[in-house]
């Protein structure tokens, strides 16, 4: 053993066993990058159709994704836009960059500090026309920023699904905002009302149905008012002015 | 397999526990434990990374110069801990999202260091590799047991399939959401170790010291 602690020794086998095991290492990752990329990808598709309410048990996730057609959305203008790069394009580090995205100011009522200049939309087509579009929404909660995506119907208004892929609120009661009943009462509510409002609004407690305005109203979490405040906060955002209202009134009168 | 084998792999299950007697990998057992499937996903990990680190360790163990085997022994952790990550993302992608930085973090557990250190360094490769299952084991005894209990009462399901029907979804069983908080796991883990001593009793540990007594009546302090 003597022999194994001179200065020489112990350089060699330190060299020795650094390049034994980075060689390894890095075979492993070259040869599983494009699995791991293939399930990253599929990961992305299938959180963008599931917060759709797109996605069945037993579905293709790729062939149903590939009927849909990602966009960029320059929000300031409310048109879509050709100056980003689809493929490398990444609206959270857009965030980050003071180039690509503005301070909200006092507008920030969902707590996200900077928005994008652009943001990725996905829309849905079908032989007569636009069927679907599906819009990225972040924002806030209680300990976390939820993210997700909400559908809206071909009138633009309608919910067709709302649903987060991202978010580390209390399980059992924040945590709440993946129940599939409670995500269930989006569908068909009306985001604007009569007037063009933005009118979607999560409420305290339960929603009385007899209401006119119940159709713009969404049930509060029991025991989780912080939470349900934010998603009541971000869906104000994102469905008003700052967010994709002058887009959704440009693409309902053609000029998007 | 010889008996000397059997009690190595065995030992550390219950009667050398490495979390009830030695206290060790605590964060992953709080962690990882809100549902079976990840854990058995992650106790999978461990155990592999126990016994594969633990063999090859004791593989080169006659050639590490005593000045860096620490150094060494982590080395060899952190590309078996690195090549199970990337396995699992390639393969159990939507697992491998839910343990995040848990499968990273094998690396520090102690359980898996201690075995290199403690038994590896000392003992030929077969015996280490044993040694690594045996712990192994005995880490996912204890995980198991926490995530068991964590998911039937805090979601009210067990790997997934409903067992109690909760009442948001119109059954009967209030899910008691305290469960599926890491804190939890503490007084599980509490409740197993005094369980598991009051079983063997030759794990109780003599008392460091003593608590004096309150003072007597009339006594002024």
């Amino acid at each position: 053993m003597a022999s194994n602690d001179s200065t020489s020794n112990t350089i060699r086998v330190a060299l020795a066993l650094c390049i034994v095991c980075s060689v390894i290492v890095s075979t492993a990752a070259v040869l599983l990058r494009p699995a791991q990329q293939a399930n990253k990808d599929l990961d992305r598709k299938t959180n963008i159709l599931a917060a759709a309410g797109m996605l069945e048990k037993g579905d293709d996730v790729l062939a149903k994704f590939a009927t849909i057609k990602t966009k960029a959305v320059d929000l300031a203008t409310g048109k879509f836009s050709d100056s980003v790069d689809l493929n490398t394009y990444n609206q959270r580090k857009a965030a980050k960059d003071l180039a690509l995205s503005t301070d909200l100011g006092d507008n920030d009522i969902a707590k996200i500090g900077r928005l994008p200049k652009y943001m990725i939309v996905y829309v849905v087509e079908g032989a007569s026309g636009l069927e679907k579009i599906i819009l990225p929404i972040k924002g806030y909660g209680l300990w976390s920023t939820l993210y997700g995506f909400v559908a809206l119907e071909s009138d633009l208004n309608t919910v067709a699904g709302l649903g987060f892929y991202e978010h580390a609120e209390t399980p059992g009661l924040g945590g709440e905002v993946d129940n599939p009943s409670w995500k269930a009462q989006w569908i068909g509510k009306k985001s604007y009302d009569t007037d063009s409002k933005q009118a979607l609004t999560v409420i305290k407690g339960k929603v009385d149905p007899s209401r006119p305005q119940s159709v713009h109203e969404i049930d509060g979490l029991s025991g989780a008012t912080i939470t349900s405040k934010g998603v009541d906060n971000l869906i104000k955002f994102w469905m008003g002015e700052n967010g994709f209202a002058p887009f959704l009134t440009n693409l309902r009168a053609g000029e998007a | 397999m010889s008996n000397k084998m059997k009690e190595i792999l065995l030992k550390p299950v219950f009667n050398e526990n490495p979390i009830a007697l030695q206290i060790l990998g605590i964060c992953s057992a709080l962690a990882v434990t809100s549902s079976l499937k990840v854990t058995s996903v992650m106790c999978i990990c461990l155990i592999v990374v126990a016994a594969v680190s633990s063999m090859l360790v004791s593989l080169i163990r006659n050639q590490i110069p005593g000045s860096i085997r620490i150094i060494v022994q982590m080395t060899v952790i952190a590309s078996v801990v690195i090549l199970v990550d990337q396995v699992l993302k390639a393969v159990a992608y939507d697992i491998s999202k839910q343990l995040s930085v848990f499968v990273g973090l094998i690396i520090t557990n102690c359980i898996v260091m201690g075995r290199a250190e403690g038994f590896a360094m000392k003992n030929p490769p077969i015996d280490s590799f044993l040694d690594g299952v045996g712990n192994g084991l005995g880490y996912s005894v204890i995980l198991l047991a926490l995530a068991f209990v964590r998911e039937l009462f805090g979601s009210g399901t067990l790997y997934g399939f409903e067992v109690l029907p909760i009442s948001t979804n119109g059954g009967w069983y209030v899910p008691n959401g305290m469960l599926l908080l890491p804190p939890s796991a503490f007084f599980l883990i509490g409740l197993f170790i005094w369980g598991l001593r009051a079983w063997k009793k030759s794990q109780v540990e003599a008392p460091d010291f003593k608590i004096a007594a309150n003072t007597p009546k009339g006594e002024t302090a």
